[in-house]
């Protein structure tokens, strides 16, 4: 009689022996050429701005947002994903990559309609890092204030 | 009909998979099995607008595409068992709705090729219809939404991460006529040895898949070797050599015979799907595509196909639940 419960407690290395493991380094090393690819562009256009007449506070403005919709349109035509299927987290962690986190969601559940839909569901992933980011922020600000 | 052993049953008078008809969308048809699907759609939206009507679509075309073949008309079909992927499996009830005929609406995961094979079977042996449909199918783009994130979104999939099939595959079971004979089923129990990793669905359903396919052997004496093939539904690259090495610790060589449909349909070097496919349209498309055929060819005589499902939905993951496996058997043979 096949009992697999007597299988439970190596259950587990029978299965790491046999699935493939991420390649971490060569990973890290797309993550940090792509991350670093976003930031140098980032920094390019702050120049740019400042270059322009702009100050460094406006180009700094300016900058976060040229990058936001330069996401917003690499998302919308299906490119963005295929930056991030290459870089990983170097291509999430930027500000590319948490715009192309709404905009992906506001793609995907438009068709159920601007309020249950998209207005919904377009901080499905971003949500997160918001409510968690702001609680950092609160707690940076606090250790900040006494040191 | 008759019990046989813990839980199979064999079938006195074998219902007979009399017609087959299999649906797939642009990914499956560029893949090594792509002559063998009877319709492949370039578009995965099928002309809707919404991936989920897509899947409708696909699921009321192949339904026609198998009433057409079989020279059928919908009032001729007693019953129809369905299901699919999506929530409240709304794709098949749209689907199946325009036809008209008794539905049961099943959900098995990616295992509802096998129940819906066995419900089908046992109306059609048991005497209670002589003529009903089977079938299920899945939808890339409608269970990336569901199940994990919007399609556009950036994220990396891991190397056990399975591509979910866009296909759909649905057969005529009759009593009496032409073709396969269902000759015994052997319905699964849920397996569960703790997987959580919802990116390596082949380890959770590789214990239910050996399970099952144990029990069939075991309630029919039968052994590997009296079977052409057996070959589950998608257990992907590493769930099989995981399901080989279970079965080798329980005294079953299954090396050479066993087989899984997601790791047929697509060519994972050149498709980049990681570990192969998966989804109910998987075993479905693998089954009435590429299989059916072999089996009407006489290149198969007997096959075990056992389609293999994950019970799991987003809500119980994130709630820390494991993932528990099913895995259905059905023997099927070419006379």
């Amino acid at each position: 009689m096949a009992n697999m419960k007597q299988f439970k407690n190596e259950y587990q290395q029978i299965v790491d022996a046999h699935s493939p493991k991420n390649k971490v380094w060569a990973n890290s090393m797309k993550a940090f050429l792509v991350g670093g690819i976003i930031c140098t562009l980032g920094q390019g256009l702050v120049y740019l701005y400042m270059y322009w007449g702009l100050s460094f506070d406006e180009s700094s403005m300016l900058s976060t947002i040229t990058l936001i919709l330069a996401s917003m349109v690499c998302t919308a035509f299906n490119v963005y994903d295929n930056i991030g299927k290459f870089g990983g987290a170097g291509a999430l962690i930027p500000i590319t990559g948490f715009a192309n986190s709404m905009v992906s969601s506001a793609m995907e559940y438009k068709k159920e309609g601007y309020i249950y839909g998209l207005g919904a569901k377009l901080f499905s992933i971003a949500g997160p890092v918001i409510v968690f980011g702001t609680i950092a922020s609160v707690v940076v600000g606090i250790i900040y204030y006494f040191v | 009909m008759g019990r046989v052993g813990k839980q199979t049953i064999v079938f006195k008078n074998p219902p007979v998979i009399s017609c087959a008809y299999s649906s797939v969308g642009p990914k499956e048809a560029a893949g090594p099995l792509s002559t063998y699907f009877d319709h492949s759609y370039e578009d995965e939206l099928l002309g809707q607008d919404t991936w989920e009507k897509a899947e409708s679509k696909l699921i009321e075309n192949t339904i026609q595409g198998l009433l057409t073949r079989s020279g059928k008309n919908p009032t001729d079909i007693e019953f129809i068992f369905a299901g699919d992927l999506e929530n409240q499996i709304v794709a098949s009830t749209f689907g199946v709705s325009s036809f008209n005929i008794p539905y049961f609406g099943l959900y098995g995961a990616c295992s509802t090729m096998g129940e819906s094979l066995c419900l089908a079977s046992m109306a059609i042996g048991g005497g209670m219809a002589q003529t009903v449909i089977a079938g299920t199918s899945s939808h890339y783009c409608a269970a990336e939404k569901q199940f994990r994130y919007p399609l556009e979104y950036a994220g990396q999939r891991t190397l056990t991460q399975q591509w979910t099939v866009t296909g759909s595959g649905y057969v005529l079971v009759t009593h009496g006529g032409k073709g396969p004979q269902v000759e015994a089923i052997t319905p699964g129990k849920i397996v569960d040895l703790g997987i959580s990793d919802t990116f390596n669905m082949g380890a959770a359903m590789a214990p239910a898949a050996i399970d099952t396919i144990v029990t069939h052997l075991e309630d029919t004496g039968r052994r590997p070797c009296d079977f052409d093939a057996i070959i589950t539904g998608d257990l992907g690259n590493c769930g099989v050599d995981i399901a080989i090495t279970l079965a080798h610790k329980l005294g079953y060589d299954l090396k050479g015979i066993l087989n899984d449909c997601g790791k047929m349909i697509f060519d994972n070097e050149k498709q980049d799907t990681h570990s192969g496919g998966s989804g109910c349209g998987c075993s479905a498309s693998v089954f009435t595509g590429y299989l059916y055929k072999q089996l009407l060819e006489g290149k198969l005589k007997r096959i075990l196909l056992v389609p293999t499902g994950a019970l799991m939905s987003p809500t119980s993951g994130f709630q820390g639940n494991t993932i528990p496996g099913i895995a259905h058997a059905v023997s099927i043979v070419m006379k």
